[in-house]
């Protein structure tokens, strides 16, 4: 019973120094908000140079409320899901072809390569001029954008399978199917999960360097109508926002990563 | 005397286009009989990995026949008569050491229960239970090949192809492994065929060793290895296991000047 106590008090102080990071984020947060908040006291700025942290929660707040944030944030984000989602089907199904046919491959890659030097945003105009803007063209640009590096990993995944599975499959006479969901598929994940990480963030930027160009509504049209209004705590909230939804779709990435790799924990 | 499980009839293999290839393996003939444990040892590009290949329809010959009780290789294969270890485990990392084992038995087809009591009876036979729900990176790299093995054998097969499987170990595991290789062979009654490049493992394990020269890879020469089974520790103090480790280090010609027998 003695011994409890000490123990207990011992695994807290592992916990705490395992996830001192994470435990550090409200703290460094808040040092930050603080030193924000202390430099408009003594500069005394005027709200539309640099707002306080106050009033641009407190703009947050009110466009909340209003609807207007949570509006344009729907509109978005549908926006990444629908571009993401395509950007997804097409890599993983394309990629996958790609891996198996080595000849198609071999004609294809060169421009492959050369789309990774490309900057896809700069085509945007052309593509709005083509097919103007809307939600769904939104949409495709941002499925543009995130294709490539999510097509790459999965032809670097499949092609990562080192030639003993697949004979030892063949030992086995696996079917196709048995070789694709009980080799391919578990073998190129993490790379393949990694191309999805490298995607999200991609199609988040392609949305909103549309919506900021040409876009009348989503969180990427609000900052220019706050820019133009010089309402800029709306310009910080309607950031926030962004940022926060941009964090949340990474963070579930991650999570879908770590729940799928269990195994890889226990590779030091 | 019965006809052999595994007749090499005159296999050439030549890598690249025709004649002007490289020859891997020239005219290679070999009868292996039912049950028997077989070395094929030799030096580095012999040709011996080549040859398991093709036993095991992994490479098809250039020329020349193969026939496993009667069938082709890849009739066999599709029986599902060959069992494979590489010298590398092969594990799939991503499923626990039980689930490797039951791989090939999902493959099959194999019933959930039934799968299950096959698999932990393998792993008994290599004496791993308990590290059933382990991943094969939590496991030494003796254990991964113990796992390797027992997957092998999962449904079965009536041929085990090893293709130095013992090469990347340290010497202290690898005595371990040949002697419990042993005793599942002696168990299971299955046919071994072992490629390897230690002469004193092939000596030790072997009814057989087929030695192997290169360039192009050939068999030079068969040498049986009449040693009392069971091989235990004792084996190495028989005056017969020094001139059998002699005799195969004469035909691959280790045996000039005065690098004598270890």
């Amino acid at each position: 019973m003695s011994t409890l106590p000490w123990r207990t008090s011992r695994s807290i102080s592992t916990w705490v120094r395992q996830h001192i990071q994470y435990l550090l984020i409200p703290v460094a947060l808040g040092l930050f908000l603080w030193l924000w908040e202390t430099l408009i006291r003594v500069q005394n700025y005027p709200s539309f140079i640099l707002p306080s942290p106050r009033q641009v929660a407190h703009s947050w707040l009110e466009h909340w409320q209003r609807g207007i944030i949570p509006y344009h944030l729907s509109i978005t984000l549908f926006e990444v899901l629908l571009g993401f989602s395509i950007a997804l089907t097409f890599a993983a199904s394309v990629g996958y072809l790609l891996a198996k046919l080595p000849l198609l491959e071999k004609i294809v890659s060169p421009y492959l390569v050369a789309t990774q030097a490309v900057p896809l945003v700069a085509i945007a105009p052309l593509i709005i001029i083509w097919i103007n803007t809307g939600i769904v063209q939104n949409a495709l640009i941002a499925a543009l954008i995130s294709f490539f590096p999510m097509l790459i990993n999965t032809i670097i995944g499949i092609r990562s399978i080192r030639a003993e599975y697949r004979a030892l499959m063949r030992s086995y006479a696996a079917t196709r199917w048995q070789v694709f969901s009980k080799l391919e598929v578990p073998a190129a994940l993490p790379i393949f999960l990694g191309g999805v990480r490298i995607g999200v963030t991609l199609s988040v930027i392609g949305v909103v360097v549309v919506e900021l160009m040409w876009a009348d509504r989503g969180l990427g049209f609000l900052i220019n109508f706050a820019q133009g209004q010089l309402d800029t705590p709306l310009l910080f909230a309607t950031v926030a926002t962004l940022s926060a939804m941009a964090i949340t779709l990474y963070l579930i990435v991650i999570l879908i990563e770590k729940i799928s790799l269990r195994w890889r924990k226990n590779v030091q | 005397m019965q006809s052999p499980l595994i007749q090499i009839e005159s296999v050439s293999k030549w890598y690249g286009h025709n004649h002007d290839g490289v020859l891997a393996l020239r005219d290679v003939s070999l009868d292996i009989r039912a049950g028997e444990f077989l070395s094929i040892i030799g030096p580095s590009g012999c040709g011996k990995s080549t040859l398991l290949k093709i036993i095991g329809d992994l490479l098809a010959p250039s020329a020349g026949r193969v026939r496993v009780n009667g069938k082709t290789p890849a009739e066999a294969r599709r029986a599902r008569e060959y069992g494979i270890v590489f010298q590398s485990p092969t594990l799939m990392e991503w499923r626990t050491v039980a689930r490797n084992i039951a791989l090939p038995l999902e493959i099959v087809g194999i019933p959930r229960a039934e799968c299950h009591a096959r698999t932990m009876a393998l792993l008994d036979l290599i004496r791993l239970r308990d590290f059933a729900a382990r991943y094969p990176t939590e496991l030494s790299a003796g254990m991964q090949m113990q796992v390797a093995i027992a997957r092998a054998l999962a449904y079965q097969p009536k041929i085990l192809l090893m293709d130095e499987p013992f090469g990347a170990l340290d010497e202290i595991t690898r005595e371990r492994l040949g002697r419990e290789l042993l005793e599942v062979w002696t168990r299971t009654s299955v046919t071994i065929v072992f490629v390897t490049h230690s002469v004193p493992e092939a000596v030790r394990l072997s009814d057989r060793v087929a030695v192997m020269s290169p360039r192009p890879g050939h068999i030079e020469r068969i040498v049986e290895i009449d040693l009392p089974r069971p091989r235990t520790a004792a084996t190495r103090d028989l005056p017969r296991y020094w001139e059998l480790l002699r005799e195969v280090r004469a035909v691959l010609g280790l045996n000039e000047g005065q690098d004598g027998v270890r």
